[in-house]
């Protein structure tokens, strides 16, 4: 591979600590050594291995002061929040800061960069320590050796914060190349929700997003992460994200993926204490050439705890969906209850939908199942409809936008979630014949 | 477990594989020799007075061979402890089957009338086949069959004879190149079926084989073939059982199917080799239009077993269909599961399997299902459900489905649980000992699919299974 990603120059500072340094380091050789996937691997199994590239993408200087402006006023899914930061090509464009009674209790929430200056303990302990199982461990030492930009959360024990923190990462310029970092660190019953959204400033310039989540859940934790990524058609996304959940947590993941070119988007979560309650969503609109690929992990170490997964795909026109999901129940993780459902709604004969829906039990008193199913719009219920005089055109996007309901309804946030549904609507409208 | 009911489940188990237990002296007429090479092939060929085209096809195979690697990017690592160089690849006492029961060997004779091999066929069997390591020991078929004109021989008679009938199809269905074990299959292959059913010619009775392995380290590689002509039917039964060894022994098979138009095949597999063999089998059907394939396979022994039965659907309105037993106990791996790839309008696949892990013994299934673009009105149904009996038996499920096309649908379901203590305890209350009450729910689990089975197979593996259960609650 022949990129100036390879032999980054300084772009990142060189008062860091020690330690950050030689994380970064070795990120680099992970990325520089490690073979570049193959269709022989089965993590990447489907994949279109054959045309997917790093080179030629920068990580790109900072936009204009006007740009920047610009974009602020565009990150506007969201208005009632805790905090709010707004990346553009990785410049902070906006820094929102949390409220002094907030801060009073302990909670931070600082940018990536000043979060390593003011707090080096914290992150030492968790910064860039949980990499990606999934196959992408390539691109996390990309992400590792190159990020500056990102969102740092830390809520104290028992803090409950009910308004979400709010994260835009905008791409700009030619050929950029970013690396979003979410990191969230819940400590014994704290309660937070956070917000990250993916957005390009046009629906033209190129870019390559290295995204990774890690988000830490203590005992009797909430968390609720909710992602959006509508990049536009011209964008190489990665999205990396783990989680870690002990004793009694209450988790939730929810992912709206609609743009980029192709988006892969590793999604782990273990579950290392009894009574954890962890659920994953995903909500996936695919169209014209748009390959998404999705991975999932859960990984039950510790018994007693429930995982449950609800990915949906809807694929029109040329696109590609694979997912791509395992269960591990370990040795002793009695009592575990662990499901998985792909539902995948083909609505033009020419798109490819692919599950592997996978499952490892070395447990004997558990729970598990999966269920994968694929199909067309149901022509009974379409008949149904068109026969109480609804047009053809109109039952379909009723179908369609009911398939994805059981997602958005999941979204506590009724702002957010209309916000949502017109995301898709925009999408959808023209494709509905 | 209780020291008892670990007595009782080794008592099982001895009773269980006793019948398949024992061994008779070796000598072999003729011996390839240890290890695989250019000669062992050339021999093998030339023993068989085999037509140059074919050690042409067997040489070609073996360059194939050499070249793949072993699948451990995916598989068990456990194939890494097939040593090639160790097996013998050749081994018999004569080319000629004998047509008469009296004319089989001695040894051979009492090795299949332990097996109840003539006692079977006298019962229910319009045909009968029994190979001994390399070669058919005894192949007879009922005399109205062959008026009809089915051919029942083995693979080497089957390319000489009829060549016209069955070289059209030979290597078809699973081109050499497949993968690993069907190139070393297509290299060293010695017996098998072929079998080849006329038009409108419907068998009201199943054929036959039994596969037996004697010797230690050795490799049986057998052939089959099966052509059903347009509109007839078959149901093709086969049983395989070995002596414990001490070393590992391997059975490497290749099974090509060919339903013509209208045409249904029903293969029947009962796998229960001892605890050293590596079980590693090609399957795969071809369904014309209107045609039907059906899998029936239940493993129970074996050391390793990795087969996938598969189904290509090639004609309008093909129909193919998997229906899997798997038994995995303490070291043993069953790695099982189907393959439908649908390459035609209106068709249908079906995949219903199950599995039991007892001990640390582990199944896994793996899938495939295929549907392209360009097809209409295709559907596959998938479901596996595993039962894990101990705390430390294992279970893996990895399909994997593609879709595209017209109002193709495709749903697979899987399902892992345990027999619940409840059930136990409820038949316990009502005076079933434990491993009876255990017995019973386990069978319960697999009823629905047994039914799919003959009479005479389920009512052996009801048996099997029972004895296999018993004493492992704990």
């Amino acid at each position: 591979m022949n990129t100036t990603l390879e032999n980054p120059t300084a772009t990142t500072s060189t008062d860091e600590p020690a330690w950050l340094a030689q994380r970064r380091a070795e990120g680099q050789t992970q990325f520089n050594t490690l073979p570049a996937p193959t269709v022989r691997d089965e993590r990447w199994r489907f994949a279109r291995v054959n045309t997917l590239s790093t080179d030629g993408y920068t990580p790109a200087t900072a936009p204009s002061a006007e740009t920047l402006d610009q974009l602020v006023e565009r990150s506007n899914l969201v208005s009632q929040r805790a905090g709010s930061l707004v990346f553009a090509d990785d410049a902070q464009a906006l820094f929102e800061p949390i409220s002094a009674e907030l801060a009073a209790q302990g909670v931070i929430y600082l940018p990536v960069l000043e979060a390593i200056a003011k707090h080096p303990a914290l992150m030492e302990q968790y910064f860039l320590k949980e990499s990606t199982e999934l196959g992408s461990e390539k691109f996390f030492g990309l992400h590792a050796s190159l990020v500056k930009a990102g969102s740092i959360l830390y809520i104290p024990k028992g803090v409950e914060i009910e308004q979400p923190f709010v994260n835009y990462y905008w791409t700009s310029g030619a050929r950029a190349a970013v690396f979003p970092h979410t990191l969230v660190i819940a400590e014994d019953n704290a309660k937070a929700s956070v917000v990250d959204i993916f957005f390009s400033e046009t629906e033209a310039n190129e870019a390559l997003s290295i995204a990774v989540s890690n988000i830490h859940a203590g005992t009797g934790a909430n968390v609720f992460r909710k992602v959006v990524q509508d990049w536009n058609e011209k964008t190489t996304s990665f999205q990396l994200d783990t989680t870690v959940g002990g004793r009694d947590v209450n988790v939730r993941n929810l992912a709206v993926n609609i743009g980029a070119e192709r988006a892969r988007f590793e999604n782990q979560v273990r579950i290392e204490g009894t009574g954890a309650h962890v659920k994953m969503y995903s909500l996936t609109v695919a169209e014209e050439s748009q390959e998404f690929d999705q991975r999932t992990f859960q990984t039950h170490n510790a018994g007693n705890a429930v995982s449950d997964l609800l990915y949906k795909n809807a694929l029109l026109d040329k696109s590609r969906t694979i997912f791509s999901g395992l269960i591990k129940v370990a040795e002793g993780a009695q009592q575990t209850d662990a499901y998985q459902t792909n539902r995948n709604l083909l609505l033009d004969p020419t798109a490819e939908a692919n599950a592997l829906p996978g499952l490892e039990i070395l447990a004997n008193d558990v729970k598990c199942s999966h269920g994968a199913t694929t199909g067309n719009v149901d022509e009974d219920e379409l008949f149904y409809m068109m026969q109480r005089g609804i047009p053809k055109r109109d039952a379909m996007k009723l179908m369609v936008f009911g398939f994805f309901e059981e997602v958005i309804s999941e979204v506590d946030n009724d702002e957010l979630a209309d916000n949502l549904r017109a995301l898709i609507r925009n999408k959808f409208e023209s494709k509905i014949h | 477990m209780s020291d008892t009911d670990t007595a009782l489940q080794d008592q099982a188990i001895n009773v269980d594989t006793e019948k398949g237990n024992f061994k008779y002296p070796e000598n072999y007429e003729f011996d390839a020799g240890v290890g695989l090479n250019e000669e062992t092939v050339k021999y093998i060929s030339n023993v068989k007075d085999e037509d140059p085209w074919i050690l042409d096809f067997r040489l070609k195979a073996l360059e194939i061979f050499n070249k793949k690697p072993m699948p451990t990017n995916w598989a068990d690592k456990d194939l890494e402890n097939i040593h090639f160089d160790k097996i013998r690849y050749y081994l018999s006492k004569g080319q000629q089957p004998a047509r008469s029961w009296d004319d089989v060997p001695d040894d051979v004779k009492e090795t299949f009338e332990r097996l109840g091999i003539p006692e079977q066929e006298r019962k229910f069997l319009a045909g009968v086949e029994a190979q001994f390591d390399s070669e058919a020991s005894y192949s007879h078929m009922k005399e109205d069959l062959e008026k009809e004109g089915v051919i029942f021989v083995g693979s080497t008679e089957g390319l000489m004879k009829y060549p016209e009938i069955f070289k059209p199809y030979f290597g078809k269905v699973i081109p050499t190149s497949d993968n690993k074990f069907a190139a070393l299959n297509s290299a060293t292959f010695s017996g098998g079926s072929f079998i080849y059913v006329p038009k409108g010619v419907k068998l009201k009775q199943p054929l036959q084989a039994y596969f037996r392995i004697n010797a230690e380290n050795f490799g049986q590689f057998e052939r089959t073939l099966i052509i059903a002509d347009e509109g007839a039917e078959i149901t093709y039964m086969e049983g395989c059982t070995a002596p414990k060894f001490e070393t590992t022994t391997l059975h490497s098979a290749v099974v090509e199917l060919v339903a013509l138009k209208g045409a249904k095949i029903q293969y029947i597999t009962v796998q229960n080799w001892s605890s050293n063999v590596f079980n590693l089998v090609t399957k795969r059907g071809m369904a014309d239009e209107g045609a039907e394939v059906k899998w029936i396979d239940c493993n129970i022994g074996s050391r390793l077993t990795m087969k996938y039965p598969g189904v290509v659907l090639k004609g309008k309105g093909a129909r193919g269909e998997v229906l899997s037993i798997a038994l995995a106990n303490d070291g043993q791996h069953q790695d099982t599961g189907a393959k439908m790839m649908h390459l035609a309008d209106n068709t249908t696949s079906n995949i219903i399997s199950k599995s039991i892990s007892i001990g640390e013994g582990r199944s896994t299934y793996r899938g495939q299902v295929h549907m392209p673009k360009h097809l209409k009105n295709c559907k596959n149904n998938t479901e596996c459900d595993a039962l894990l009996i101990n705390t430390n038996s294992r279970t893996d499920t990895y399909p994997a489905i593609t879709t595209r096309g017209e109002n193709n649908t495709v749903q697979h379901e899987a399902s892992v649980s345990k027999v619940s203590a409840e059930q136990i305890f409820y038949m316990m209350q009502r005076g079933l000992s434990e491993g009876e009450a255990m017995s019973l729910a386990v069978n319960g689990f697999v009823n629905e699919l047994m039914k799919a089975f003959p009479m005479e197979y389920s009512v052996e593996l009801k048996r099997l299974i029972d004895m296999e259960m018993e004493g492992s609650v704990g």
